[in-house]
């Protein structure tokens, strides 16, 4: 893949994201960065291949960190956004007395 | 090839998850199952790279699974909804030393080209900065270190040496790269060191703005790795993520009335002094307030980062009920900087089962504000400060308030008269219309829900 392909997929992504995002109400916007910290571990990927490829015990190990830190992030960025979300609740239609 | 292929088709359909759950996000009613479907789109993705023919070996792999899905589950578990803004510094930081060891561990690949080499300088620089930074911004919020600004003389210098520094290593190792070389230890030594000075200057009150961009950084961080590796997936993502800090950063500096430069540059609280205001507070008891709250029929809360302080959530909530019993409407004004992150008192409000059609806009509340019979400030201050409409000498004029002093009656509840997170006076409290309601929050509140109950 060369650069201008990247480049321009990285341009495109930029655009997508503000539009996505400026609609997110702000009351979710805690939910929103921990739902945004869990994306951003999507270096696990990258450092899976670090990790697993064997081209040096010093590439190993450096992949190896960057997996753990990355999975804590996907892992504990999904379930946390999970817990947060499942306590916004919509007001019952009927008001109790 | 197919491989490859298969590998790269999967993660265009974890991009397109990804997408669609932050479409998702922008209702309360979708937002969760928009979470579900950004997770299934990891889980896409991990599992087809697993399946890469590069990966030879899989035990350093799965012990580095193990440990970060452990200690990432214990975490989102345990959390306290106050300590969010912790927790979600600290996974920046995380995310950003992801990316530095990801961009390091790249550079053992076979073939490096100047370009490749330069996306692994920056995502070695920014996932520093980013790691660092996030660790001072942690320290700040759980009070670890001291939350006020760390300003000196010749800090700008110092900054821009440390700049030139680093982009003259930066030059030099891009001519000479090399996973061991001296100039990479001194750029991750450089980076990080740029990461504490970047964020010491800033305040405990601007941190909303600082986890912000922080978040936007990682983000950031994760596209220049997906650079480095060749990975188009990375790219989106990390750049979806850093979209989305810095829509969060504008409007928290929006909010605040001040640009992004202001914030970071200028340590706030050491602000030039000003004349003290003249006037009485009003003291009122708790019997008072109750006869007051009993013939109101409109009634907003205004929650500030005081009330997570004290734990009154939940009261407040029990309150509320009680308020609604008695006929009134009962509404929470939210502004956007109130708490110690963006959303932040959305988030704790919810966890006291306050419906979230309750939670209302600073925008939504104010026009209307003159109709409301009580206003009640629960460790809110800067946010509901009136010199930020009228006194044009005051260091907060300018910032979009909550127009509680519009309302009928205002209830400050307030521990006592000490100023507020910026150190600005509040000509609120001596408003005509204002009533001091001193003492802990929690308590005040447990003795109004005892006065209606009597």
């Amino acid at each position: 893949m060369d650069i201008v392909f990247l480049t321009f997929i990285l341009m495109l992504s930029i655009f997508l994201g503000f539009e996505l995002i400026s609609k997110v109400p702000s009351i979710l916007h805690t939910p929103l960065m921990s739902g945004a910290n869990a994306i951003s571990g999507i270096t696990l990927v990258g450092a899976l291949v670090s990790a697993g490829a064997d081209e040096s015990a010093f590439a190993t190990l450096l992949g190896t960190i960057a997996v753990a830190f990355a999975t804590i992030n996907v892992v504990g960025g999904y379930l946390v956004t999970d817990r947060m979300l499942g306590m916004f609740k919509k007001k019952e239609i009927e008001h109790k007395k | 090839m197919s491989n490859s292929l298969v590998i790269n088709f999967s993660y265009i359909i974890a991009a397109g998850l990804f997408i669609f759950g932050l479409k998702l996000l922008g209702s309360p009613e979708t937002a969760r199952r928009g979470n579900f479907l950004s997770a299934l789109g990891m889980f896409i993705a991990v599992v087809f790279t697993l399946a890469s023919q590069e990966i030879i070996a899989y035990h350093w792999i799965i012990i580095g699974i193990l440990i970060g899905a452990s200690v990432g589950a214990y975490a989102a578990r345990t959390v306290q909804m106050t300590g969010m803004p912790e927790m979600v510094a600290l996974f920046n930081g995380f995310g950003g030393i992801a990316s530095l060891f990801v961009g390091w561990a790249a550079l053992f690949n076979a073939d490096l080209n100047t370009f490749v080499v330069f996306t692994v300088f920056l995502s070695i620089l920014i996932g520093g900065v980013t790691f660092s930074g996030s660790l001072v911004a942690w320290g700040k919020l759980s009070e670890k270190i001291d939350g006020k600004p760390i300003v000196f003389d010749g800090q700008r210098l110092a900054n821009s040496l440390l700049l030139g520094a680093i982009i003259l290593s930066g030059l030099i190792f891009i001519a000479n790269p090399g996973g061991t070389s001296f100039w990479l230890f001194l750029i991750i030594a450089l980076a990080l060191t740029l990461g504490v000075m970047a964020v010491i200057p800033i305040g405990g009150a601007d941190m909303p703005v600082v986890i912000s961009l922080l978040n936007s950084y990682s983000g950031i961080a994760a596209a220049a790795a997906g650079f480095a590796v060749n990975n188009n997936l990375l790219i989106v993502a990390g750049s979806l993520v850093g979209a989305s800090g810095i829509i969060l950063t504008q409007i928290m500096c929006k909010a605040m009335n001040r640009s992004l430069t202001n914030v970071l540059f200028s340590g706030f609280g050491a602000v030039k002094k000003q004349e003290a205001i003249e006037g009485e507070v009003k003291p009122i008891t708790a019997e008072d307030a109750f006869y007051i709250l009993e013939a109101a029929s409109s009634v907003v809360f205004v929650p500030g980062y005081g009330m997570a302080v004290a734990q009154a959530q939940h009261v407040v909530k029990e309150l509320c009920e009680l308020l609604e019993e008695n006929g009134a409407e009962v509404n929470f004004a939210i502004h956007p900087v109130a708490g110690r992150m963006p959303g932040h008192m959305n988030v704790l409000l919810a966890e006291a089962d306050v419906p979230y059609d309750q939670l209302v806009e600073m925008d939504d509340i104010n026009p209307r504000m003159d109709t409301v019979d009580v206003a009640i400030v629960i460790g809110a201050n800067d946010v509901v400060n009136p010199s930020a409409r009228e006194n044009e000498n005051s260091p907060i004029y300018g910032m979009p308030v909550i127009n509680v002093d519009k309302a009928q009656t205002v209830f400050v509840l307030k521990r006592s008269m000490a100023s507020g997170f910026s150190g600005v006076d509040n000509p609120l409290f001596f408003g005509e219309n204002t009533r001091m309601l001193f003492g802990d929050a929690k308590e005040s509140i447990g003795k109004l829900i005892r006065e209606f109950s009597n």
